[in-house]
């Protein structure tokens, strides 16, 4: 089962359920925790894991051999994302506007375009308090983090508990990394931006036909827009967290929500019982 | 005209609540909201859209089921593993054309795509151009292009001092869109971890494309210990703190009434913010890229 983490607005507390909510379930299941905020990871603060091994994220991009080039243009008329040009006897290329798509390459009638890898970001495997942990890291001024987050889901196993800590935001980063998911933890906070952008949230899970539910952190400020959005919708809450100056300052030292408050644990396990039950239902109502 | 961009790495440190009050405090100014996935900017400044224009970005791939023998070569090739049974998953495919270029029996078109769309606004503060991107989208980088292009051309239209940006978090294709070029970099982080972690890269990403930053920390008495981790790593790095900002509920209390915090209270968080800025406004003049 695939349980991914995600918010729409940065903030709202996805590392800290992600964290938390990995350790819960370690006792009970086979966990493996991935962090797909491939721009800014966070997870390996809290759980420290120990990395066992390093890989580098490369994406393919053209290599021109201009003795077999015969300069007629085809790979820059193909080219989408205007990576590669030709100005008459040279061919220009620009590798960080390359996507990888191969088009290039391919179509060439000389056969004169080859690939190589370039390094955008790595991807770490290792272990952490007994449960697998993968995380990726987009290269500081890379802008593509899609293809390193493609790389951290590509070390997911088939079996047990898989949890996504996705990064914030609706976009295409985020769309690969709650992709394939059974459910979708919506962390939200009860104030008008945090309800704004569950909304955006909200509109994109259904887009993927991905169910979901959401993870009120921070209750007791703010108002109450997103209870009232969320009974209107039919999406249930499915754990609050309340705003407790002692909760925040545990974040801020790194320390898990579950490992320094431990009364924590089976709330977390509740709310995987409660996520389980809804990912259930869905599969039997869809057969009949 | 001077640009400030207003960016964290981290997301939830505030940048928006600043923006929103530096929106209240410059005199003359346009503002562009650049989180074009998760824009919140308009909460705080009530913007009554003037121009509402799409935004069509990039081209998907469509196959003609009747021309289609089925020959499965597409599948193939696509790297971005976007057709399945002879059919395009829209939201996987990042539209690169290797399959309408290849296709024998040419039943692929390629079809233009409408990706979202941006406004122009008027503000009780000024003029606003912000943006909403089309759910599940690529391309955010070239809408927050836009933003900024026209937020510019506004400002110059007007001889405003200023365009402030509120910018998105992170540090890939719309950070990099929201930064290069711009004068000044407000980097809002918070005294955990995490926001140090994130402060670094973000401030690695400057340095990258040549923006001088500065940094505010944000709720900085929530961990004082890791505020002086901060404003050591600032000195060392020859990063100045523009603005040391304490944790109030006040904040929170402004975004449910919808107005700039220096607008609903004159306490110490407004203090701050107004003392930032005047540092911010000097910089601007005096200092900066450009």
């Amino acid at each position: 089962m695939i349980i991914s983490v995600a918010s729409g607005k940065g903030g709202t507390g996805k590392t800290l359920v992600a964290t938390s909510l990995a350790l819960s379930l370690k006792d009970s299941h086979k966990v493996m925790l991935l962090d797909c905020d491939v721009e800014e990871p966070n997870d390996h603060i809290l759980m420290k894991p120990k990395i066992t091994s390093s890989e580098p994220v490369l994406i393919p991009v053209p290599k021109v051999d201009e003795t077999k080039c015969t300069y007629c243009g085809k790979c820059a008329e193909v080219c989408a994302y205007h990576a590669i040009a030709v100005l008459g006897n040279h061919v220009l290329a620009f590798p960080q506007l390359c996507h990888g798509c191969g088009a290039c390459s391919y179509l060439c009638p000389e056969k004169a375009i080859s690939e190589e890898g370039r390094e955008i970001g790595i991807i770490e495997t290792g272990q952490s308090d007994g449960m697998a942990f993968v995380h990726g890291k987009l290269t500081v001024g890379e802008a593509m983090a899609p293809p390193v987050i493609r790389r951290v889901k590509q070390q997911a196993s088939n079996e047990g508990a898989v949890i996504i800590d996705v990064p914030p935001g609706t976009s295409c980063p985020v769309v690969e990394a709650i992709k394939d998911s059974d459910f979708c933890l919506l962390v939200t906070e009860p104030t008008p931006f945090g309800l704004n952008d569950l909304i955006l949230a909200v509109e994109t899970v259904r887009q993927l036909g991905i169910p979901c539910g959401v993870v009120l952190n921070r209750a007791g400020v703010g108002d109450v827009g997103v209870e009232e959005y969320c009974r209107k919708e039919n999406i249930p809450i499915l754990l609050t967290i309340p705003l407790d100056t002692e909760i925040a300052r545990l974040y801020s030292r790194g320390t898990t929500l579950v490992e320094g408050m431990p009364e924590w644990k089976e709330r977390f396990v509740a709310l995987c019982e409660g996520v389980r039950e809804i990912a259930n239902e869905r599969v039997s109502r869809i057969k009949r | 005209m001077r640009e400030l961009v207003v960016l964290s790495g981290k997301g939830g440190t505030g940048k928006t609540s600043i923006v929103g009050s530096l929106a209240a405090l410059a005199q003359s100014k346009v503002l562009a909201d650049c989180d074009v996935d998760a824009a919140d900017l308009h909460l705080l400044l009530g913007p009554s859209v003037k121009e509402d224009n799409e935004f069509w970005s990039g081209q998907v791939a469509v196959i003609d089921e009747n021309k289609c023998t089925q020959c499965g070569l597409c599948q193939d090739v696509c790297r971005f593993h976007a057709i399945s049974d002879f059919k395009v998953d829209l939201i996987s495919c990042e539209g690169c054309g290797f399959c309408f270029h290849i296709c024998p029996v040419e039943a692929v078109t390629m079809k233009e795509n409408l990706a979202g769309h941006w406004f122009i606004s008027d503000t009780r503060y000024g003029p606003l151009v912000h943006a909403k991107l089309g759910i599940a989208q690529e391309n955010s980088g070239k809408l927050v292009a836009l933003v900024r292009q026209q937020a510019r051309e506004l400002a110059e239209k007007h001889k405003a001092a200023y365009v402030i940006v509120d910018g998105p978090p992170g540090i890939g294709c719309p950070v990099i869109s929201s930064l290069s070029g711009a004068n000044l970099a407000l980097l809002v982080t918070e005294p955990t971890l995490s926001g140090i972690h994130d402060l670094e890269r973000v401030l690695g990403v400057c340095q990258h494309f040549g923006v001088q930053p500065l940094v505010c920390i944000n709720k900085y008495d929530i961990n004082e210990e890791n505020s002086h981790r901060i404003e050591s790593y600032c000195l060392n790095h020859e990063v100045r703190v523009a603005g040391e900002i304490p944790f109030d509920n006040v904040v929170t209390a402004s975004i449910v009434r919808g107005v700039p915090v220096v607008e609903y209270s004159n306490g110490k968080v407004s203090r701050e913010i107004e003392r930032m800025w005047r540092t911010l406004s000097a910089m601007l003049k005096d200092g900066g890229n450009g």
